[in-house]
């Protein structure tokens, strides 16, 4: 799977490579390149596990010190009964979180953009809200929420929720004046305005805020669950983690360490997909350009 | 020919008549101060002055999208005296930028004037596509603006300007980010189009040859403040084509219009 948004970060490494092989030969086009894009990652990943597990061999490493890849494996496959529940609450409330910010993002964002007394009135307690730590803020909303899943939820949608606002009302601002002005010419209602000029406008900044506000849903899911500290059946992955490291079970802390880097790189991936789908017609951040 | 056939035309009650109007922006700055300015149907009146003569204000004041500070904007050939946002719907503006919205297709930039009315895609079809055969872009409406030269997307702009089949067509320096082939090219489209649906244009320049060429009348303004200081016509007859462009006559009234910019540009600096 190749991940647009990686383009450009990769793109440099990447396409620099084609031209030092240009000289023996010709180059297949894109082939070559999107080879190299998938092989280049893969190839570092079995690197990397390969000199772990060389590391913890040659060394004799305990394994409650640093656990071998192919424990880290046993473990995730031996214990998911425990980690396969608690990355579903897990996912489910980074989800959640997320799914509400963005409604709630947009909107509000709407609102600002729309009216300069919201704007005023509003504003700087979402500012407020983001700027004060989410770990300090959890005590409280424990205390306050009956349940600690709505708490862990109003938690991670805080922080998610701020990069969606901020972005979109950044978007939503940034309209061409011309445009504006051809959309008065034509007695263009406000909604229109809204709907055909307005929102599409603010589409990248938008974009560019779901990736930030999706990572940090999981991040703020995760802390919050620190934070909490709640036990038992409906626990996440944070919680197992915290408990493996109590346990000394250290394989089994790296197992909930990989499915937790594995969601971030999924959402990451989902969240960049979706952008590059929705941008690559028209925005320049999309575009290929030919050298 | 079509010159003398329009001249009944100005006989009549002008089209709009702005009447002492003046603009002071809220900085202080005098923009425009007392600008009386008939202009007829069917007329091809550039206003030629430097930078800062009011000349882009005035055609936002005419346009609707700016008020002037006094005076009156009317238009005596409407039945009874009807405000200006009325009359939105007969002009088109077409901006210095092509101002295009760059997610939409070309066909989309050019349906969003008849969309913001209520016309479908399917309904707006036909115009939309006679529009852009006009401007030679047929070929091009699923293209998005990115994929084209900056002339086309002008060219797109002044579609889109044409769609709804204006009466008064406002050019704010249309052409003035283009090279000169493409600008040269673009003028004789523009007139083309201009002979065959005789709408009345407003054309912003600050290109003594520009205004020539295209217009049979050419008001020179003065800056600091914005007022009018010549208003000259330009009596050479229509199709101009590539030989006017080196042609006497248009020799003459480029130096006469290139004289009245100067002491245009005196009195600015005067002032």
């Amino acid at each position: 799977m190749s991940f647009p948004a990686s383009e450009t970060d990769l793109g440099a490494g990447v396409s620099a490579s084609p031209t030092s092989l240009a000289t023996d030969g010709g180059r297949s086009g894109g082939g070559r390149s999107r080879i190299l894009r998938f092989a280049v990652p893969v190839f570092m990943l079995v690197l990397l596990v390969a000199a772990w597990s060389l590391y913890v061999a040659a060394y004799d490493v305990p394994h409650y010190i640093l656990p071998s890849p192919r424990r880290v494996a046993e473990a995730l496959v031996a214990d998911w009964s425990v980690l396969g529940p608690a990355l579903l609450v897990t996912l489910k409330i980074t989800f959640l979180a997320l799914l509400i910010a963005l409604v709630g993002g947009v909107a509000l964002a709407v609102l600002l953009s729309e009216s300069r007394l919201a704007e005023l009135a509003l504003y700087p307690y979402a500012v407020i809200l983001q700027v004060t730590p989410i770990v300090a803020i959890a005590p409280l909303i424990l205390i306050y929420v009956p349940s600690t899943q709505a708490a862990l939820l109003i938690c991670a949608w805080i922080v998610a929720f701020f990069p969606v606002l901020s972005n979109t009302t950044q978007g939503l601002k940034s309209t061409d004046h011309n445009l504006l002005d051809l959309f008065r010419l034509y007695g263009a209602s406000r909604w229109q305005t809204l709907a055909y000029l307005k929102m599409p406008n603010a589409l990248p900044y938008f974009l560019a805020g779901l990736r930030i506000a999706g990572g940090l849903a999981l991040i703020a899911a995760v802390v919050a669950e620190f934070a909490a500290g709640s036990a038992g059946a409906g626990s996440g992955l944070a919680f197992r983690l915290i408990e493996s490291q109590f346990r000394l079970n250290i394989p089994r802390l790296f197992a909930a360490l990989i499915l937790l880097s594995m969601t971030g790189v999924l959402i990451f991936a989902v969240t960049s997909f979706v952008s590059h789908l929705l941008l690559r017609r028209w925005h320049e951040s999309a575009l290929k350009r030919e050298v | 020919m079509l010159q003398s056939s329009r001249e009944p035309m100005t006989q009549a009650a002008p089209l709009i008549s702005l009447r002492h109007v003046s603009k002071r922006f809220a900085n202080g700055t005098l923009a425009l101060n007392d600008l009386s300015l008939d202009i007829a149907q069917g007329e091809f009146v550039s206003l030629l002055g430097p930078s800062g003569c009011g000349k882009s204000t005035a055609l936002r004041i005419i346009a609707g999208l700016a008020n002037a500070s006094g005076g009156k904007l009317e238009w005596p050939s409407a039945s009874g005296a009807t405000p200006v946002a009325e009359h939105g719907a007969e002009i088109s503006f077409v901006f210095q930028e092509p101002t295009l919205m760059p997610w939409a297709t070309v066909f989309g930039n050019v349906h969003l004037p008849l969309k913001l009315k209520g016309v479908s895609r399917t309904a707006a079809r036909d115009d939309v596509m006679a529009a852009l055969d006009m401007v030679g872009l047929a070929g091009f409406a699923d293209s998005y603006p990115r994929e084209l030269s900056g002339g086309m997307k002008m060219r797109v702009s002044i579609a889109r300007a044409l769609v709804t089949k204006p009466r008064l067509l406002l050019m704010d320096e249309p052409f003035a980010a283009l090279d000169e082939i493409t600008r040269f090219k673009l003028n004789n489209d523009l007139l083309h189009l201009w002979s065959t649906f005789g709408w009345t244009v407003i054309f912003v320049t600050h290109s003594v040859f520009e205004s020539v060429y295209l217009s049979n009348r050419i008001v020179v303004m003065a800056a600091r403040p914005g007022r009018v200081v010549e208003d000259m016509t330009v009596d050479a007859p229509y199709p101009r084509e590539e030989e006017f462009r080196t042609s006497s006559l248009y020799n003459d009234y480029c130096r006469k219009a290139s004289e009245a910019l100067h002491r245009a540009m005196e009195a600015s600096e005067g002032s």
